[in-house]
This record gives structure tokens, sequence and C-alpha cells, in this order.
């Protein structure tokens, strides 16, 4: 186990050094001079010379980007311009908004995903498995912010059981909350479902013409117990990891979703820094993002190597 | 010859990749025909007929500023449909000849590549977009360039993979042993034989990219007003909602129609051009 540990550590260090190569690299994509950029429309002298030295842009290259690493290292993602607080402080705050909806997306999504895909793969060629396949489709090519306004019409304006938009703290009011929060959640879900389903079914087919799954039969074991003990329990494996690799277009989606409902998190922090040209909290967004989906893949295969005991041996 | 006319009769054979293509068609004959089909100008405003639901004078209804819906879908295929190919086109031409480098060249060039893929598919597709279209400015040029790049990761990995398994066949073994160039190997006896998979996955990476247009469009970070492109006409139609939900339910419609073709036609494909798949 601390073999195999350490290996992924060693493995995604040099993934991660290279993320914040391309993080730092994106400002290079700036037009002109970047503090002139940064500065704003009225570009006063003072004001760029300022940034100019408090972002090293004076310096060469290599040196810019050793100030900013060993700034992100020690927790400093640099400054807002606009909102004037560290991009640090803004993350923290929004990311407990963004966490919630996320982790009820997955909910759903693994509510819907795995049973749609179980119901499909032991059903093959009969109209469920037609029906789950015809899900799946729906669920990849529905842009989700076309589905939250869909929901907002059906549920809010016609149905008048939720409300349209916003945020309310789970602190405050935990019913409002889970009110305000489940259409997202849906709406961000719904891909995710549609993924986890694909993957579930196909892993599920192969298990279900596996010898182990025949044996099980042949010991006369009820169809239940074959399944959801023999056959879906080994299904699961590949689906932790193929599943924490479509947790990325999750968190992309957050951005879209959040927009839709005005939920201030993280989506809504990275869509409001890009119209202000703050681009010191774009960039906190991306790395924090990266570093999170890393981070989860490899909490993903340590999950694989737990319940794998071929992997252990 | 014989393989191609093979595959496609494979495809011929699936109804869904049929449906998928024949749709495809359409968009494109909305996308290059659309100033003689539209029956507006997508761009004239008309404050007599201000958000008004769908009539036989406005078939799709009009928006917040009169302009007819229906036109505005039909040329919002022209924006859809580019940045699909263009954005792909782009992932294609950056990610095979770096995959094939990753993979025909191995060593130090390989782990260098893939340690920047890796790095890259770390960072959400669309987040990735969103921050390249935010540093290069909004317009529908850097959006297509944005997704283009943020897509071509994708094309290294498999090309790279695709590769290493081509290039240890016997007939590549052959090729190097007659004396052929390292660019003529590659050329001539290894790039035709991963072409499959790359057209798969060049098919479904247009869907991807068509909804990542959509999302930066809607964002307000691709095609920019008064062009229409369906993405930026679902943001208007978000604070419409209750009274004008015509102007959020077509170019929906559109976006989930093209891409469902493409999904569909992807899928076709890999059956047809991937016998294993199957």
């Amino acid at each position: 186990m601390g073999k195999f540990l350490a290996g992924r550590l060693a493995s995604i260090l040099p993934t991660l050094f290279f993320v914040t190569l391309l993080i730092f690299g994106l400002q290079q994509l700036l037009p002109g001079d970047p503090a002139m950029v940064l500065a704003g429309e009225d570009q006063d002298p003072n004001v760029i010379a300022h940034l100019r030295q408090k972002m090293h842009l004076d310096q060469p290259l290599p040196l810019q980007y050793v100030h900013w690493i060993s700034g992100v290292l020690h927790g400093d993602l640099g400054e807002s311009l606009r909102i004037q607080k560290p991009v640090t402080e803004l993350i923290l705050e929004k990311l407990p908004v963004t966490a919630q909806l996320a982790s009820m997306a997955i909910l759903i999504a693994l509510a819907i995903g795995v049973p749609a895909g179980v119901i499909s793969a032991v059903k093959k060629g009969t109209a469920w498995d037609y029906a789950a396949n015809v899900f799946a489709l729906w669920g990849l090519s529905t842009p989700n912010f076309w589905l939250g306004i869909l929901m907002i019409l059906l549920f809010a304006v016609q149905l008048g059981w939720l409300p349209a938009s916003g945020y309310i703290s789970p602190f405050e009011d935990l019913k409002g909350n889970l009110a305000a929060m489940i259409m997202p959640a849906f709406v961000l879900g719904n891909a995710f479902a549609a993924v986890l389903m694909r993957h579930t079914r196909s892993a599920m087919l192969q298990v279900l013409s596996s010898d182990y799954v025949r044996t099980a039969r042949a010991k006369g074991l009820s169809e239940r117990v074959v399944i959801l003990k023999h056959a879906l329990r080994n299904a699961l494996t590949p689906v932790i990891t193929l599943g924490a690799l479509g947790f990325g277009e999750l968190l992309g989606g957050t951005v879209l979703t959040e927009s839709v409902f005005s939920i201030p998190g993280f989506g809504k922090l990275i869509v409001d820094a890009v119209f202000n040209r703050d681009y010191a909290v774009v960039q906190g967004v991306v790395l924090i993002t990266a570093t999170t989906y890393i981070v989860l893949n490899l909490l993903a295969d340590l999950a694989y190597f737990i319940v794998n005991p071929r992997m252990r041996g | 010859m014989n393989g191609r006319m093979n595959a496609w009769r494979r495809l011929a054979r699936r109804k869904g990749a049929m449906v998928g293509l024949g749709f495809v068609f359409l968009f494109v004959l909305l996308a290059v025909l659309a100033p003689w089909i539209a029956p507006h100008d997508p761009l004239a405003t008309s404050w007599g007929a201000i958000r008004k639901a769908p009539s036989a004078a406005y078939l799709f209804g009009t928006d917040e500023i009169g302009r007819d819906v229906l036109s505005r879908v039909v040329w919002g295929a022209r924006a859809s449909l580019l940045a699909g190919v263009v954005s792909v086109c782009i992932s294609l031409s950056l990610g095979v000849p770096i995959g094939m480098m990753a993979g025909y060249l191995g060593g130090w060039t390989d782990a260098l590549i893939s340690r920047f893929t890796d790095a890259m598919l770390a960072c959400p597709f669309l987040i990735l977009a969103i921050a390249l279209a935010a540093f290069l400015g909004p317009s529908l040029t850097n959006a297509m360039i944005a997704i283009g790049i943020s897509a071509t990761p994708i094309f290294i990995r498999l090309t790279r993979a695709q590769v290493m398994a081509v290039k240890v066949e016997d007939y590549v073994e052959a090729a190097r042993a007659v004396g052929n160039p390292h660019l003529r190997i590659a050329l001539r006896h290894i790039f035709p034989n991963i072409l499959a998979p790359v057209i798969v996955q060049a098919t479904l990476a247009i869907a991807a990219a068509i909804i990542a247009e959509a999302s930066l469009s809607f964002l307000g970070l691709g095609q920019q007003p008064p062009a229409p492109s369906w993405g930026s006409m679902l943001n208007t139609a978000k604070n419409y909602v209750d009274n004008a939900p015509w102007m959020a339910v077509w170019p929906g419609v559109s976006i989930f129609l093209l891409v469902l073709s493409f999904n569909l036609l992807g899928d076709g494909l890999r059956d047809a051009l991937d016998p294993r798949h199957t």
C-alpha cells in the first residue's frame, strides 16, 4: 500500500509542475503589456508601474514564475485587483457552495446512472436497455444550461414548486437551501449520470459473461444475489476510476449551472472574474480545480487499490 | 478500398448513425443556405413585434427586440457548425503530429509530451476553454482557438497510444529494415493505420466542441451580439423565461439535435471502423 501510494504521489508531482507552468503561461496570452491590460482602462502610469513591480513583470520570465510559484506554495494565489481581496480568501469563501452543489449532483448521478447501467446490462436487448441508452444519449447531448432554463420554466414558472434561482445557506434555512439546490444539482448530475450509466453497463456486461458469475448461477444462487453481490461489486471497480475522470466535466459544468441559477459559487466566481478582467482569480480557480481533479483521481486509484484484491497481491 | 466499402456498409446498417448523418447533412444545408432559407433578416429589429409568440408571421416567435427567432436559429447553425469543425481541425492539426512524435520517438520526448498532456487533461475541458478565451479576449475566433487547444490533449493521448501499438507491427519493422527514413515510415506506414480511431474521436469531439461553443457564447465569451449564435440566444432567453419561453426552446432544441446527431454518428462510426468495440 505504502509503495503504491509513494509511486502514485511521485507520478502526480511532475503533472502538478506542468499544471502550474500551463496556468502561469496563460498570462502570456494577454495582448500587449500585461501590466497595462491588468491596470484597466484608466491606465494611470503610477498604477502600471506599481503593478509591474508588484508582479515582477520587469524581471525575466523564469524569475516571474519562481516568484509566482513560491507564492502559490505558501497559499498566496495573488490578489483580486477588482475586489481587493486575496484570491485564496475569495476561493475559500465560494468553495463550500460549489462543494455542496457538486456533492448533491454526484449523489443524484449515482442514484440514476448506476441502477440504469445495471438494468440496461441485465436486460440487454430489451426495451429497458433501449430506454437506458436513449437516456444516456439525452444526457450527453443536452447542454446543461438549456436543461436548467427548461427546469426553471417548468418547476418555478409553471408549477411554482421551487425557487427559480438564488442561494440560501444551509445554516440559515436547510429546507430553503435544499429547495434552491435540488434543481441545479439535478441539472449538473444529469450528464454525469449518463456517463456513469454507460460505464456501468459496459462493465456489467463484461462481468456477467465471466466464469465466476456462471459458477455463482450454477451454485443455485438467486439472480438478485448474483447480480448485486457478485457482478455489481466487481463491475463497480472500473466505474470508480472512470467516474473520477468524468468528475472533471462535472466541475466544468458548475460554471454554467451556477450562472443559470445565480448560485454564488466557484463557477460564478470565474465568470465574474473573466468579465472584470480579474486574471489572478481566473488563474487561481483553474489551479484549484486542476489540483482538486488530480487529488480526486489519486483517491479513486487508492479506492480501486483497496477494493481490488488482485492489485494488493 | 475494399476495407472502406466494408466500413461504409457496416455504418449504413446502423439506423442511429444514418439518422445522425441525415440530421448533420440537414444542419449543413441550413447553414449553407441560411441567406435563402431564413424568412427574415436575423439582425433586423422590430419595435412593433417585441416578444411575439409563435404565429404564421413568425413561426418560432420573436425575441426581446423584435428579431425573428427562426431566422436567428437558422443563421446560428453557421456559428455552431463552424465552431465545431474549426475547433476540431485545430485539435487534430496540433494533437495528431504531437501524439505521433511522442509515440514514435519515445524516451524523453514522450515523457515530456505525456506530462504536459496530463497537465492539460487535469484542467477540466470547459474551465480551460473559459480561461483561454478570457485571456485571448471574447470572440468566436478566439472561442474556437480556446476549444481547439483545450481538446488537443485527447488527440495527443489517442494518437500516441495508437502509434505505440502500430509501430511494433511487422510491416513497420519491414519498412524500417529496408531503410525508409523515419518521416516516411511515420507518414506512409503508421499514419494510415491509426486513422480510424482518430476519425471516430474527431466526430465525437465535434459534438463536444458544439456544446463548448454554445457554453462560451452563453457566458458571453463566444460569438458577440448582435451576430446570431444559439448559446448567446439562450443567454438572453433566460431573462425572459416567464413571459417568452419560446425564446429558450428553439436554440436549445437545435443544439440538442445537432450534438445528438454527431454523437449518434460517432457511435456508429466507432462500431463500423472498430469491430472489436462491438
